[in-house]
């Protein structure tokens, strides 16, 4: 039985709810009980003092990558479930690219067990959309959604044949199942490791066109019509890309769409001198792409703002830029990175706070990302004026792969909540 | 960005990855120090002994007999203690990493590295991981540079033609994998060419090409019109015939230098090839033994290059 | 310190010299004050083999600590050197480095028949057993400064000290 917990003097925001304010969130049984006046006869166990704190929905990342199975020597289940609290992530969707994918029922038993166990952030696991990721023949979807699979996937895996595609949105369909895209056209991206614009042209990286993205948007997004499939689009990268989503769902297709929070600052050019820790998967377009991609989080075409968690080994990174192996640690900078955005942007907290909070929890379909009384007891306390440095000994994730390593961000997570119970405490400062 | 990584904190050359960014003066001197190497080669002994006690290291990951006899020859011209390695065909196929090999060629007192990668930003990688007293000079990276070659160019163009600011310079074929258009089009940017063109057809023009200071013709007659200097590139046979090009010969008839086409630049335009050719290709035998030719002199300047950019950067 | 008058040395070197060159004496200066020097000298002595230039650069024994100089200009024999008595010019006499240098260079154009050193000035402390020939004259100059020949546009000769 989850303890009695009052979080006392911080600043509430509830995007969902429309609160920014200075209220008081009682716990009670792994749900919030009362915002603002204690319950009565509410007698707390802790008392967590939140003066000068932010008090916030736990995060809700839609891309975090935990290595198991299979990449145990790049991190492993427990690294990146530690790393997800130290970052305010308590619910996450894991991508299906584990060796093996998930693509049968007893792996993803077998991970949602192991999290479980855990006890930590709560994990949804993204089934696979077809075997090994293959692009080939589809996975058993309805048996995997019995096991917990909450969508599918080819995570960074091509379908090149669309009429695998065409089926597997038809069968997804079938049983309301959704379908999580990254939209590249396989063909157009091969050997492709750098946006291919001027900045790739003088390093002599190999170009990814922009229309590798907006050539599999359109296909998709013409699947879509056909079948009815609900499909969201993960990564977008391009100006152009955020550009057909808006049409798309203005004429009132089923699609929703996320982007990788690093996409909202950087660009081709922080390649710098071939820094492989810049090799991401979209990669990082002009800058008119970016200034489209944070005007489509703002205006809402981007319902989501995730980390693309992904840990990488050093061994990985230190080779030519080519041969490096893309992704980037993400699950401890998405608090700091999408606060930095929504100041750029000069949003109100509450706006960059949603995009990684009550939004992705619509798109995975949870109750969560809001702390209305009968929420989920998911809570991020964070103090948005601290900052922190960068670094491998900062972070806790095994990756320390990030094109931010040595930077100085602002956002510093205190305490996070997982069904009512504290996660997560940073050393040194006691409620 | 961080700082200029081929230089030191005094602003001297510490290793030689791309002329792209390097400052005119180091680019002269490199130039200058190069005509100095070239009448050594015409002596009795064609050594001098500024490098004794230095090991130089090839390391060649793709191989190249041709640029790596070059550096060769230059590195022992110098008395430096030569080491060639082609690794391509050793140590990475067993696994071995890259900064692995250097790491052991670093234990072996290694001085100074001539690299040559499939994978641009190898040697930028190899250079960051250096010691502090270790030199990279970049034979080849990718597509990205080939800074000796572009400055055995430059040091063919100023031989021939003096003066760098009032050229026009055509270069053709495929500038889509080519390092060494990029690294000659830095350098003869650097030196204050006011006319650098690029010659071909769209598949083997790399996305945003004007934005290295270039103009860009797709019809070769009008690209070589009133031309100084014409530089012809190779094209790998693989890219002769598939998605790029439909064959080798449609290829020579429009972007092959024939006699008729190099009579609508300059008469006394030079004809320039970095080798090796493929005759009756990029360029027809008549264009590549003409009297216009200065293609095999490029290969004497290109050992006197070296020279230069070894001595440089070995007493730095 | 009043120093001497180069022009005067210059003539004095050149009347030394006269009864020591034949038609097939070579003539050799070192870039840049020994250069200039063996110009006069040689067009006072009205030698008939083309003056030869050495650029030591390539061959100091401070490469390693000081790296290469940074104007470097080609060294040029026009003659050869193999068989022949030659003179080897420089403006100032130090250490002797200099001299060292200039005769391993010498010695990668050929093996001359004997090389003897003209020098205008002869500042002595040398560090290697070098001895000149002919000199202009003997200057004691404190250590540490720069003993150095100039010359202006119109061409004279003249000794200057750098601190």
């Amino acid at each position: 039985m989850a303890a009695r917990i009052r979080i006392r003097g911080g600043r509430l925001v509830d995007p969902r709810h429309g609160v920014d304010a200075q209220r008081d969130l009682y716990l009670a049984d792994g749900r919030v009980v009362a915002v603002g006046a204690a319950p009565e006869g509410f007698a707390a166990d802790r008392t967590i003092e939140a003066a000068g704190l932010v008090v916030a929905p736990g995060l809700v990342d839609l891309a975090a990558r935990l290595r198991e199975p299979g990449f145990e020597y790049k991190a492993t289940l427990e690294s990146e479930m530690l790393a997800a609290v130290a970052g305010g992530v308590t619910s996450l969707a894991c991508p299906p690219d584990t060796d093996p994918p998930l693509d049968e029922p007893g792996l993803v038993e077998m991970l949602t067990r192991r999290a479980r166990s855990l006890n930590l952030a709560r994990v949804y696991p993204v089934g696979a959309l077809t075997a090994k990721l293959e692009g080939e023949r589809l996975t058993e979807m309805a048996e995997l959604a019995e096991h917990g699979c909450v969508a599918f996937s080819q995570a960074n895996a091509p379908i090149t044949d669309t009429q695998v595609l065409w089926r597997a949105l038809q069968y997804a369909a079938t049983f309301g199942f959704a379908v999580w895209l990254r939209p590249e056209d396989a063909h157009l991206a091969r050997n492709g490791v750098a946006h291919d614009g001027a900045f790739a042209t003088r390093l002599g990286l190999p170009g990814i066109p922009a229309i590798a993205e907006t050539v599999a948007v359109g296909t998709i997004l013409e699947l879509v019509r056909a079948t009815g499939t609900r499909v969201h689009l993960c990564r977008l990268s391009s100006a152009d890309g955020v550009a057909l989503v808006r049409a798309a769902k203005r004429a009132g297709l089923p699609v929703t769409c996320d982007v990788a929070v690093h996409h909202l600052h950087l660009s081709d050019l922080d390649i710098g001198y071939f820094d492989s820790h810049a090799r991401v998967v979209p990669p990082f377009r002009g800058g008119r792409d970016r200034d489209a991609l944070r005007a489509g989080v703002a205006d809402g075409t981007i319902d989501a703002v995730c980390s693309d968690h992904t840990p990488v080994d050093e061994d990985a990174k230190q080779t030519p830029f080519g041969e490096s192996e893309p992704g980037a640690t993400g699950l401890e900078l998405l608090l700091p990175l999408a606060l930095k955005w929504g100041e750029e942007a000069h949003l109100p907290l509450a706006a960059a706070l949603a995009a990684v909070t009550g939004s992705p929890a619509r798109v995975l379909g949870i109750d969560g990302g809001h702390l209305g009384v009968g929420a989920p007891g998911d809570v991020c306390v964070f103090d948005p004026a601290a900052h922190f440095r960068v670094a491998a000994g900062t972070l806790r994730s095994q990756g320390k792969n990030t094109p931010y390593l040595g930077y100085e961000l602002a956002g510093v997570v205190r305490y996070t909540l997982v069904r009512g119970d504290v996660r997560y405490e940073a050393a040194g400062e006691r409620g | 960005m961080s700082a200029n990584p081929q230089l030191d904190a005094n602003g001297a050359l510490a290793h030689l990855l791309t002329l792209e960014g390097l400052p005119r003066a180091i680019i002269l001197h490199i130039l200058d120090t190069a005509a100095s190497f070239v009448s050594v080669a015409e002596r009795e002994v064609k050594k001098v002994p500024l490098l004794r006690g230095i090991s130089v290291f090839n390391l060649f990951f793709e191989s190249s007999t041709r640029t790596r006899t070059t550096f060769e020859i230059a590195a022992k011209r110098l008395s430096a203690d030569v080491i060639n390695l082609n690794i391509g065909t050793s140590s990475t196929s067993k696994g071995e990493s890259l900064l692995d090999t250097v790491d052991n060629l670093s234990a072996m007192q290694a001085d100074m590295f001539v690299v040559r990668h499939a994978q641009s930003g190898a040697a930028h990688l190899i250079a960051r991981h250096a010691g502090a007293h270790q030199h990279v000079i970049n034979a080849g990276d990718g597509r990205h540079a080939h800074p000796t070659q572009g400055l055995l160019d430059a040091y063919t163009i100023r031989h021939y033609k003096k003066d760098f600011t009032a050229l026009s310079v055509a270069i053709v074929g495929d500038i889509l994998h080519s390092r060494v258009a990029r690294s000659l089009v830095h350098a003869l940017n650097i030196l204050g060419t006011p006319d650098v063109r690029v010659v071909g057809p769209q598949t083997l023009l790399p996305a945003g090409v004007e934005s290295l200071g270039v103009r860009v013709f797709h019809d070769m007659r009008k690209g070589l019109a009133g031309a100084d200097v014409v530089v012809m590139l190779r094209l790998q046979n693989e890219r002769m015939r598939g998605p790029l090009l439909p064959s080798a010969q449609e290829f020579n008839k429009y972007y092959g230098l024939t006699p008729d086409k190099l009579a609508l630049a300059r008469p006394d335009a030079i004809v320039m090839h970095p080798g090796p050719m493929n005759r009756g290709v990029e360029i027809d035998s008549a264009v590549a033994d003409g009297a216009q030719s200065v293609i095999l002199p490029q290969v004497t300047f290109g050992i006197a290059v070296r020279m230069a950019v070894m001595s440089i950067l070995g007493g730095s | 310190m009043q120093l001497p008058d180069a022009e005067a040395l210059c003539a004095d070197l050149a009347r030394q010299l006269r009864a020591h060159v034949t038609p097939e004496t070579g003539m050799v200066g070192i870039h840049t004050g020994g250069a200039w020097l063996a110009e006069r000298l040689h067009r006072a002595l009205a030698l008939a083999l083309p003056l030869g230039t050495l650029d030591i650069s390539f061959y100091r024994d401070d490469y390693r600590t000081t790296g290469l100089h940074k104007s470097v200009r080609a060294s040029r024999i026009p003659f050869d050197v193999g068989g022949r008595h030659l003179l080897l010019v420089d403006d100032v006499l130090y250490t002797g480095r200099t001299v060292r240098a200039a005769m391993n260079e010498l010695f990668d154009y050929g093996r001359p028949e004997s090389i003897r050193l003209v020098a205008l000035v002869d500042r002595g402390e040398r560090e290697l057993p070098i001895c000149p020939q002919f000199v202009g004259t003997a200057l004691g100059v404190p250590g540490g400064s720069m003993l150095r020949l100039g010359r202006d546009a119109g061409g004279r000769l003249a000794l200057r000290l750098d601190a």
